[in-house]
């Protein structure tokens, strides 16, 4: 089958384009980065008439097992300037280590149904993003691998043509020796993976990205 | 679990990080190469449950306020499918874009153009099961932007696609035959010839409804499924 608007010898992925910096009425949506509550995280209602916030549904959720934790970060450029027209996404598995997918077939494994264990955050003025969720439970990696907590992240904005993928695992956690991804990061580079524990809040882990420079954080081709 | 990737990898037809027509991409791309993952469960599943996590389907861009949205109405159809040419079905596309005259909504948009207190230029809609989706908005206007001298987007519509899985994202922009403002755009040309034409919808009079709105087709395709050994 041909497809509509291309001639079939080029038939092929669609390319990526950028968001470009006026996103915000059309992608975070109210709570987006809320997985676990029914606050507003995410969004940025601020940076457009109030009649045109249309993404603001409020999310109604019941009790999500696991521990409750918060993320927090921001996007940096090359030189060091916080990113404030970037967008975060996250993908994670519930406590368990299940993911709220069907292509997670583990059916012996709990799902919560209110838990979807996606997220979606702009980024603030001075670069910074919140998510609010679960620690994620270990899932398995190739072969008979285990792969240490970790939740996927996408990185989206203006002058980024596509999404540039990372993933942050958690300071503290069991695993990282034995995890089959960070292994095959350069080791002096692994540490810009790990989010760190915030002194004085011990549900808070610390993430920021680095999109270029000394502490340019690891991207991934998956 | 296997070990084979689920999802086939990028294709010629995806532009680079760093593109240096298009400014913003200098300071803003990594400099170190990509690390190559195995793709794991993490990376082939996604969420499906799009009422729950974002909300229902906003599919007429033109009666979201009291009154109708101003400029030229048009239908945007089409599939979205698989690289194997497999529709997606049930799988959500977000739109934004600006208005007929060029203009966003956004705060920070604030060029010499009118805004329309009657759009807002944002949308939703989920693929059937045939993979289809349609939508009605209006034609959106060109604007300047910051680029270079005298720099103009061509008129184009943002589209999100989240597919199956993390690793079938697909953030695009969906652009109009014969605007001549496409060979001379820094962001499409980033993508290399000659596959720009992926970009651009296709006129189609069937899609066109008499004494109300332009048809406009347009397929997209995500990743994969890759093939695998039994199949090769």
């Amino acid at each position: 089958m041909g497809q509509d608007n291309q001639s079939p010898e080029l038939f092929g992925q669609t390319p990526w384009q950028t968001v470009g910096p006026f996103f915000h009425y059309g992608l975070p949506w109210k709570g987006g980065a809320d997985l676990v509550g029914s606050s507003d995280l995410g969004a940025r209602p601020e940076l457009m008439p109030r009649e045109h916030y249309l993404l603001n549904q409020p999310t109604v959720r019941g009790s999500i097992a696991g521990r409750p934790i918060e993320i927090v970060g921001q996007v940096f450029d090359a030189g060091g300037v916080p990113v404030s027209d970037a967008m975060i996404e996250i993908w994670q598995a519930n406590a368990a280590g299940r993911y709220n997918s069907p292509d997670d077939a583990r059916e012996h494994l709990p799902l919560d149904a209110d838990f979807i264990g996606f997220g979606r955050s702009a980024t603030e003025e001075d670069g910074g993003f919140r998510f609010n969720t679960i620690l994620p439970g270990r899932t398995p990696g190739p072969g008979n691998s285990l792969q240490a907590a970790h939740i996927a992240v996408g990185v989206f904005g203006r002058g980024l043509l596509k999404r540039l993928v990372t993933r942050l695992y958690f300071e503290g956690e069991e695993g990282h020796d034995e995890d089959p991804i960070l292994a095959l990061v350069p080791p002096a580079r692994r540490a810009t993976l790990i989010a760190a524990r915030v002194k004085g809040a011990p549900a808070t882990y610390r993430f920021d990205i680095h999109l270029q420079g000394e502490h340019e954080t690891v991207f991934f081709d998956c | 679990m296997t070990d084979n990737p689920a999802y086939t990898r990028e294709d010629l037809g995806q532009p680079p990080s760093l593109f240096g027509a298009y400014g913003s991409t200098v300071a803003r791309s990594p400099r170190q190469p990509l690390v190559r993952i195995p793709q794991t469960l993490t990376e082939i599943t996604g969420p499906a449950n799009w009422d729950g996590l974002m909300g229902g389907a906003m599919a007429d861009l033109t009666r979201q306020h009291s009154g109708q949205a101003q400029g030229q109405r048009i239908v945007v159809s089409g599939r979205v499918l698989d690289e194997g040419h497999r529709p997606v079905v049930n799988t959500v596309i977000e739109i934004w874009q600006a208005n007929a005259a060029g203009r966003y909504i956004h705060k920070k948009d604030q060029w010499d153009a009118p805004l329309d207190p009657n759009f807002t230029g944002a949308g939703r809609v989920i693929t059937d099961t045939e993979g289809r989706y349609r939508y009605v908005t209006v034609h959106p206007g060109a604007y300047p932007w910051g680029n270079h001298h005298n720099a103009w987007r061509p008129s184009h519509i943002h589209l999100s696609l989240l597919g199956p899985a993390f690793a079938t994202r697909l953030v695009t922009q969906m652009y109009f035959p014969g605007d001549p403002l496409i060979p001379i755009d820094p962001i499409i040309s980033a993508v290399a010839e000659p596959y720009r034409q992926r970009l651009v919808s296709r006129f189609d009079l069937a899609t066109t409804e008499p004494n109300w709105a332009l048809g406009y087709l347009f397929d997209i395709v995500l990743r994969g499924p890759a093939a695998t050994p039994m199949e090769a």
